[in-house]
C-alpha cells in the first residue's frame, strides 16, 4: 500500500512517442483509472509502472523509492492482464501460488493466503482445475486471485474486463469495486471504456495522444471538462458539439447556433464570454441537458424548436436526433413527449450545463 | 426388325453408379487408390521382408524356411551386437544433442533482431540440402590428408609455436591432426556430429514454431511473479513446449535409429565395424554379401524397438488431445 508518483514520464519507440511527459500523483489506497482511446499511451504507462516496459525518460516512484531500474519482481506490484495470462499447464491453485513459491514463502503460509483469496473471490471449488476448464469470468477471478495472494503495494489492471461479454462485464465491474473495498490497496486500472472509468474510479485520468488531458473525480470530469476531448469522451451518449457564435442580443449576450436559433445567455454567465463576441466557437451540450420543453424554474433554461429526423427509444428515455444548421444533434426526451419524425418539436436547453469551446485551442472557455 | 431393349434394365455401370450413393460403398471406393499404394509399396515389401528373415535366402537362390535361425546366428555374432549397441548409442547421444542445441537455437531465433527472418530461413539449409551431397562435403572435411579441420588446427599450432617464440617451424609437419574417420572413437563422434548438424534445423524450427505459440503475456506475468530468465524457461517455456518437443524427439528417434546414409558415405561402418549401425549392417549383409535372409533379420530387429517408440508417441498425442 503506497502512493505512486509519475514525474515527466516519457516513452519513445523508434520515432514515435507513445507517452509524452506525464505527471501524476496516485495516492495511498486510491483507485485511479487511466482511460482514453486506443493508442493514447495508457497501457504503455501502466506497463512502465509494472516494469515491463523500459522508461525512456522521467521518474516513477512507488512509496518513496525510485523504481526506474528495479526489475518487475522487486517492485512489489501485481498485475491483472487483459487475456488473464494464466499459466495453462498449472492448476488454479498453482497459478495463484506461483509467485509465492518463487519467493520461497513457507508452504503453510501459501496455503493460508490462497484459501483466503479464494474465499474473497468465491473460487474455492475451482482450485484443482486448469484454466482451460474455466469460463471467462472464472479465469478473470483467478487472475485477480493471483494478484491478491501476493498482497502487493499496488494492483495494476490492464483492460481486465474487455474479453468478457457485456453482462458479465457489468457484474465483474461491481465485483472489482467490492474487492477494492475489502482489500484496501492502491489500484491503477486501464480501460478504454469510459463507463468503467466512471463507475470504478476514485479519480479518472483521461489520456489522449500520449498526454494527460485531465485528472479529476468522475463527477468533475462529467460536469467540468477542461477540453473538447474530455467533454466528448466522458458521458454516454456523447456530448453534442455545434458550431456557434456569441453575439450581442438585446441587452445581453446570446449564443447563435443558426439563422433561426439564438439562445440567450443568462446574465450570470455573460461576463465569462464577453471577450469572445463574434468569434467562431463550439457549443457543447449533453443530450440529457437538451430535453422536451419543460416548465421553467429559472432563467437558465431556454426554449427553441427543431424538426425531428430520427427517434431511438431507449425505454426510460427516447433519443431524438435533430439537425441544427447541418450538424446532427441528439436530445434526450421523455418518451411520451416526443413528436413524430418530420414534425417540429419544442426543446428546452439547460444553459447551466452548456460549455463553450475555443476551436483553436480545443479548450473549454 | 430389332427387338426393343427393355427400358428399365439397368446396365452394370448404372448399377455401380447407384451403389455409390451409399456412403459406405463410396468410402471404400475413394480409399481404394491409397490402399492399393500402401499394399504395393509398404505392406508387400514388409511381409516379404519378414518372410525372407525366416529363410536362408541368398541372392540367386529361392531360399528355404529355417525358422528363427537367422536371429539365432545374429545374437551369436559380435558384429551384430556391436552394431546394435552402436545404434542405441548413436541415437541417444545424437538425439540429446539435437534436442538441447535445438532448444537453445530456437530460443535464440525467437528473439527479435535484425534479419531475423533471413536467419531463421538459413538455419534450415542443412535440412534442405540432399543428405548425400552434404555428407560428401563432410567426408572431404574429415579427409585424412585434405581435412580443412586439420589444416586449421595445424595453422593454429604453427601460430602458437611462433607466439611462444620457439623455433620449431621446420618441424611443424609432425602435427598431422587426428584421423577423424580412422580412429574408432573419433569416427563415432564424427558421425554423430554430422547427424546432429543435419538434424538440428528440424528441431530448431519445430521448437521455434512451438515457442511462437506461447502468448507473450505469460512471460509478462512470470516477470511480475518474480521469475528470472532461467525460471521462466523452466516453469513457462518448457512445460508449454513439451507436447511439440515430445513429438519432435520421438520422430527424430525413429529417423536416427534407422539412419543409413551418413554412415554409409562417411565410414561404411568402419573402422573395424566401430560405426556400424543396424541399417548399414543390414545393407552390408543383405546387399553386400548377398545374404538376404540375414540382412532382413537385422533390419527387422529394429521393428519392435521402433514400434514401442511409436506406440508411446500415439498414446501421448491422444492423451494431450484429451487434455
Amino acid at each position: 500500500m503506497a502512493q505512486i508518483l509519475l514525474k515527466d514520464l516519457r516513452k519513445t519507440y523508434d520515432q514515435t512517442e507513445a507517452v509524452r511527459g506525464i505527471n501524476l500523483d496516485i495516492e495511498h489506497n486510491e483507485f485511479v483509472v487511466l482511460v482514453g482511446p486506443s493508442g493514447c499511451g495508457k497501457t504503455t504507462t501502466l506497463r512502465m509502472i509494472a516494469g515491463l516496459e523500459e522508461i525512456t525518460d522521467g521518474v516513477i516512484l512507488i512509496g518513496d523509492r525510485v523504481i526506474n531500474n528495479v526489475p518487475p519482481k522487486d517492485r512489489d506490484i501485481a498485475m491483472v492482464f487483459q487475456n488473464y495470462a494464466l499459466y495453462p499447464h498449472m492448476t488454479v491453485e498453482e497459478n495463484m501460488s506461483f509467485g509465492l513459491r518463487l519467493r520461497k514463502v513457507p508452504r503453510d503460509e501459501i496455503g493460508r493466503r490462497v484459501s483466503h483469496a479464494a474465499g474473497i473471490l468465491n473460487i474455492g471449488e475451482l482450485l484443482q482445475r486448469r484454466p482451460k476448464q474455466l469460463s471467462g469470468g472464472q479465469r478473470q477471478r483467478v487472475a485477480m486471485g493471483r494478484a491478491i495472494v501476493r498482497n502487493p503495494q499496488a494492483f495494476l489492471f490492464d483492460e481486465p474486463l474487455s474479453n468478457l461479454d457485456a453482462k458479465l462485464r457489468v457484474q465483474m465491474r461491481t465485483e472489482i469495486k467490492k474487492i477494492h473495498q475489502r482489500v484496501q490497496t492502491t489500484v491503477v486500472y486501464v480501460t478504454h471504456d469510459q463507463v468503467e472509468a466512471m463507475t470504478l474510479a476514485d479519480r479518472i485520468v483521461v489520456m489522449n495522444h500520449g498526454i494527460i488531458e485531465q485528472v479529476g473525480t468522475p463527477q468533475e470530469m462529467y460536469e467540468a471538462p477542461l477540453t473538447r476531448f474530455v467533454a466528448g469522451f466522458i458521458g454516454s451518449p456523447a456530448m453534442n458539439f455545434i458550431p456557434c457564435r456569441v453575439v450581442n442580443a438585446g441587452s445581453g449576450l446570446g449564443v447563435r447556433l443558426s439563422d433561426d436559433i439564438t439562445l440567450a445567455l443568462p446574465d450570470v454567465q455573460a461576463d465569462r464570454y464577453r471577450g469572445h463576441v463574434d468569434r467562431p466557437l463550439i457549443f457543447g451540450i449533453r443530450p440529457e441537458h437538451m430535453t422536451e420543453q419543460r416548465q421553467h424554474t429559472n432563467a437558465q433554461q431556454i426554449d427553441f424548436s427543431c424538426t425531428v429526423s430520427v427517434l431511438e427509444p431507449m425505454g426510460v428515455d427516447t433519443m431524438v436526433f435533430v439537425e441544427i444548421d447541418g450538424t446532427e444533434v441528439t436530445a434526450r426526451a421523455a418518451p411520451r413527449s416526443v413528436s413524430p419524425v418530420g414534425a417540429e418539436m419544442a426543446f428546452t436547453i439547460d444553459m447551466n450545463n452548456m460549455h463553450l469551446i475555443d476551436p483553436e485551442t480545443d479548450r473549454v472557455i | 426388325m430389332t427387338t426393343p431393349q427393355p427400358v428399365n434394365a439397368p446396365s452394370l455401370w448404372a448399377r455401380f453408379a447407384t451403389s455409390l450413393e451409399d456412403q459406405r460403398v463410396l468410402g471404400y471406393v475413394l480409399m481404394a487408390p491409397a490402399l492399393l499404394l500402401i499394399v504395393i509399396f509398404i505392406a508387400y515389401p514388409f511381409v516379404l521382408g519378414v518372410w525372407m528373415s525366416l529363410t536362408d535366402k541368398i541372392v540367386g537362390t529361392p531360399g528355404t524356411y529355417i525358422g528363427l535361425g537367422n536371429y539365432e546366428r545374429l545374437f551369436a555374432s559380435d558384429i551384430f551386437l556391436t552394431a546394435a549397441w552402436n545404434t542405441v548409442f548413436f541415437t541417444t547421444v545424437a538425439t540429446v544433442f539435437k534436442a538441447v542445441l535445438g532448444m537453445w537455437l530456437a530460443v535464440l531465433l525467437n528473439r527479435r533482431f535484425r534479419f531475423a527472418n533471413i536467419t531463421r530461413a538459413s538455419v534450415l539449409l542443412p535440412f534442405i540440402v540432399p543428405t548425400v551431397l552434404s555428407t560428401l562435403a563432410w567426408l572431404w572435411m574429415f579427409d585424412a590428408t585434405f581435412s580443412v579441420f586439420n589444416w586449421t588446427l595445424r595453422w593454429m599450432w604453427q601460430m602458437e609455436i611462433s607466439i611462444l617464440g620457439l623455433v620449431l617451424k621446420e618441424n611443424w609437419g609432425f602435427f598431422r591432426g587426428p584421423l577423424w574417420l580412422g580412429d574408432p572413437d573419433l569416427a563415432m563422434a564424427s558421425v554423430i556430429l554430422v547427424n546432429v548438424w543435419r538434424g538440428l534445423p528440424f528441431f530448431a524450427i519445430s521448437f521455434l514454431a512451438g515457442l511462437q505459440t506461447i502468448p507473450p503475456d505469460l512471460y509478462d506475468a512470470a516477470d511480475i511473479d518474480g521469475a528470472s530468465g532461467w525460471k521462466k524457461f523452466w516453469h513457462v517455456t518448457l512445460p508449454l513446449i513439451k507436447p511439440v518437443a515430445i513429438v519432435v524427439i520421438v520422430f527424430s528417434i525413429v529417423v536416427t535409429f534407422a539412419d543409413f546414409q551418413l554412415v554409409y558415405i562417411l565410414t561404411r561402418g568402419g573402422p573395424n565395424n566401430e560405426t556400424h549401425l543396424l541399417a548399414t549392417l543390414a545393407y552390408q549383409l543383405g546387399m553386400g554379401s548377398g545374404n538376404i535372409g540375414q540382412g532382413a533379420a537385422v533390419a527387422l530387429f529394429m521393428l519392435p524397438i521402433l514400434a514401442v517408440v511409436i506406440i508411446f508417441q500415439l498414446w501421448y498425442l491422444r492423451r494431450e488431445g484429451v487434455r
